[in-house]
């Protein structure tokens, strides 16, 4: 990619990030006979599908100086509002769809007005934002509700196939699109170039006459559409609403994008970088379950340690960069 | 010079703020293809008339008329869109984006697909080739030294199609050849018709590169001149106000007995420098004796202060105290060697307003000690009261909110908080900044008489007169080198600033 140019020195982690990864899955092809086919690598796409586009989401968040915690609740609150909809009053899949995202982008909306206007700061703010949207999953069911209605299981069990073994799930393809256009965005267009500036530094980027106030505010519009899209694919691969779905998910938003490069002070990172955090997460949950003998916990272990690994990576960049001049 | 028209004109201009009169009647005009050299004092309202100008600040009255129209541009963008362009002291672009897109953003090239990246790096190239730059703009700024920001941040100031150009101190940070290369740029600007607003504090340099000065005093416009009509003496005198050949500053000789000066000092600094900061200095600094550090605005009197108490890590020379060398890396390392240091921002980094006199005046004293040395409250009365006895601080008791005490008497309580742990050195920066004249005339007192006691003391101020009149031995700066030492007795305030003014004496 061509703009992969412009951040040259700072590529180091997403190439580190990449080098990982490949280490991972050649682990795996090496250890396990059945782990290098095209499918297993399709399913990390699959199986984090939702995550990917959530992160895609935070990672702008993040890119601006900001923090989304929300994103998990948004997403627990989305399959809710899907899965009554669909079950409790028979709704169509094209009426409940655009709603659920209007639903995101207003709690992406209420949060960037709260800090950008009130000058709040990003933390609380969606922390509120998070129990806020957890606390009303209860209150349309304190229940997981399961979906039956035949629209949503036959898109749940839709697989497009890539070549003679390998297929695709719906979920997959709307992450990989989610993806490419969030690298547009952040490269190709005067928002995404404007959400690096303000995380650069907003002083300048406000004294250099960009629409400061609009951006901040659209990032986090932008995370809730991410949430709310994230939350219709989870209630696709989980074909159920439930209150206590994406637990935590926030924080595998954060590592991912963290993993991935974006630094989280601000205005360092790409889109693309989160693919592969992404994707690293799924390989170490994919090498978890191919063993077998692993509890899934050991997933949260190796993720513990990557994220120290990265920010001491990152750090030491850092600092190598102020040491030369 | 030419009869010409000029390009930008303001006149009459009057800014209040709450209870100073800022501008008074200020004017100011600048030329098309002239370098325009803003001059005055802090405090001269320089930077009002330039918020002013540029949108920041709305004037109270007075007129600006850009080509012939008038104009009252009502923030920075609108005075941009009109074609006055600013580039401030501290470089106001994103590291972490490229160089290209620094120059660019909010205004980017578009094509179908978006930003057209292409177009943007030629055009970028082209920017900077225009001011003799030739860099890989698609590398981000943070990788180049702060004088090619410096000329990113003047491209992008200028791609707006600006007719004026305003610099603020574009040189405070750059090095001598950096300097060179600015002033270059401004060559070719001033060749393409541009006019230019330049306000620095280096004397040298607004005779390098300035066509026109304009001086300010007070908020008042003091007269403007053709550079080279104005000897340097003269600049500086219409920038103090005062006839300095004929200004007889009768110095207040007292009868004091200056230590034998073989003695060895108590601190000697040898080539003790900064890079970009402060060229390398010598100074000795001897107990029972006060040291002025003479020098207008912005010749490293500060900078100098700093480095010596560790604030600023040196780059370069070497500290002894009483014969030893010492290497004073931090505050902490220059307090524990009898050093204190009572500084220029009072408010911001001086007293804690809300706390009492006794705890503002225990607080370095406490620090010292450290946390488990606690001194009782009764202890720390009979110090604080103490203080305020020798002091003379004006207060009921010593238990009142320092913030209550005027300005004076919250210094007074400065000097006690460094006096209550003992130094053996004491700098003080601007500790006259901002109060009465007959507070100035105590604290300049009370700092003889510490001096007196045996303590080693550097004194820092604006203001000539005061220097002369504390100062046994006086160090004269000028664009952040030292250019002189003068004993006190033989200084007056004509021959330090003829030595600022260089050599004309």
């Amino acid at each position: 990619m061509k703009a992969m140019r412009y951040i040259n020195p700072r590529t180091l982690p997403l190439v580190v990030t990449t080098a990982l990864f490949i280490l991972l899955f050649g682990f795996g092809a090496v250890s396990y006979d059945a782990f290098l086919s095209p499918q297993v690598f399709v399913n990390l796409i699959i199986d984090n599908g939702f995550l990917l586009v959530v992160a895609v989401g935070m990672t702008f968040v993040i890119l601006a100086g900001g923090i989304d915690l929300s994103v998990g609740s948004v997403v627990a609150l989305s399959t809710m509002v899907t899965a009554a909809l669909v079950q409790h009053h028979h709704w169509s899949i094209w009426a409940i769809t655009p709603l659920v995202l209007i639903i995101g982008c207003a709690f992406g909306l209420l949060h960037g007005v709260l800090i950008q206007v009130f000058r709040m700061q990003p933390f609380i703010v969606t922390l509120g934002g998070m129990f806020l949207a957890r606390g009303l999953c209860y209150l349309i069911s304190i229940d997981s509700i399961s979906i039956t209605d035949p629209t949503y299981t036959a898109l749940s069990e839709y697989r497009l196939p890539l070549g003679a073994e390998t297929a695709i799930s719906l979920s997959g393809v709307i992450a990989i699109v989610t993806l490419l256009v969030g690298v547009y965005i952040a490269h190709y267009t005067r928002f995404g170039r404007t959400v690096y500036a303000i995380g650069g530094n907003e002083r300048s980027a406000l004294l250099m006459g960009l629409p400061v106030a609009r951006t901040k505010i659209l990032v986090y519009v932008l995370s809730g559409f991410c949430s709310a899209l994230g939350g219709i694919l989870v209630t696709l691969y989980m074909l159920s609403g439930y209150g206590l779905h994406a637990i935590g998910f926030e924080m595998d938003a954060i590592a991912a994008a963290v993993i991935g490069g974006t630094l989280l002070t601000g205005g360092v990172g790409f889109v693309a970088g989160t693919l592969v955090g992404v994707m690293i997460l799924g390989v170490i949950q994919s090498l978890i379950a191919f063993d077998g003998s692993l509890s899934s916990w050991w997933t949260r272990i190796a993720i513990g340690f990557l994220l120290f690994l990265f920010c001491l990576l990152q750090r030491l960049l850092e600092r190598s960069k102020l040491g030369k001049k | 010079m030419a009869e010409q028209q000029p390009i930008l004109q303001m006149q009459g201009i009057h800014k209040r703020f709450p209870g100073v009169v800022a501008l008074n009647d200020a004017q100011l005009r600048l030329f098309p293809g002239e370098v325009h050299a803003l001059m005055g004092q802090n405090g001269a309202g320089k930077s009002t008339l330039i918020k002013v100008l540029t949108g920041v600040e709305s004037c109270d009255a007075g007129s600006i008329t850009l080509a012939g129209k008038p104009i009252r541009a009502e923030s920075v963008l609108e005075a941009q869109a009109l074609g006055i362009s600013t580039v401030y002291q501290e470089v106001n672009l994103c590291l972490n984006l490229s160089v290209a897109e620094n120059i660019f953003i909010g205004r980017f090239p578009m094509s179908r697909f978006g930003i057209d990246w292409k177009t943007l790096q030629t055009k970028a190239m082209a920017a900077l080739a225009a001011l003799n730059v030739d860099i890989d703009v698609t590398l981000p700024l943070s990788s180049y030294p702060v004088a090619i920001q410096q000329m990113a941040a003047i491209a992008r100031a200028l791609s707006t199609d600006a007719q004026v150009l305003i610099l603020d101190e574009p040189t405070s940070s750059l090095d001598e050849d950096e300097v060179g290369r600015l002033f270059d740029a401004l060559r070719r600007l001033k060749a393409r018709g541009i006019a230019i607003l330049f306000v620095t504090h280096f004397l040298d340099q607004t005779y390098a590169i300035s066509d026109r000065i304009t001086v300010l005093r007070n908020g008042e416009f003091e007269g403007e001149y053709a550079a080279a009509e104005l000897p340097r003496i003269q600049l500086i005198s219409k920038m103090v106000g005062r006839d300095i050949d004929e200004a007889a500053f009768a110095r207040q000789a007292g009868a004091e007995i200056a230590p034998a000066e073989d003695e060895a000092p108590f601190l000697a600094a040898r080539g003790l420098g900064k890079l970009g900061s402060m060229r390398p200095i010598d100074l000795d600094i001897r107990a029972g004796q006060v040291l002025g550090l003479g020098g207008l605005l912005g010749s490293g009197r500060t900078e100098t202060a700093r480095m010596i108490f560790g604030i600023d890590r040196p780059d370069s020379g070497s500290t002894q105290i009483k014969g030893a060398s010492v290497n004073l890396h931090s505050p902490r390392k220059a307090i524990r060697e009898g050093l204190a240091f009572c500084s220029e921002d009072r408010k911001t980094e001086g007293i804690v307003a809300e706390l009492s006199i006794r705890e503002n005046i225990i607080l370095a004293l406490q620090a010292r000690r450290g946390v488990f040395r606690f001194l009782s409250v009764r202890q720390q009365r009979v110090i604080a009261d103490e203080y305020i006895k020798q002091l003379g601080i004006k207060t009921s008791d010593s238990e009142k909110p320092i913030g209550q005490l005027s300005g004076g008497n919250q210094q007074k309580a400065l000097l006690a908080r460094w006096l209550a742990t003992e130094p053996k050195m004491l700098i003080l920066d601007e500790p006259t900044r901002g109060i009465d004249v007959a507070a100035k005339l105590e604290i300049m007192d009370l700092v003889k008489a510490q001096c007196r006691k045996g303590l080693a003391i550097l004194f820092i101020s604006s203001e000539m007169s005061e220097v002369l009149r504390v100062s046994d031995r006086i160090a004269v700066l000028r664009d952040r080198q030292k250019i002189g030492e003068i004993a006190g007795n033989d200084a007056d305030e004509p021959g330090i600033f003829r030595m600022i003014a260089g050599g004309e004496a």
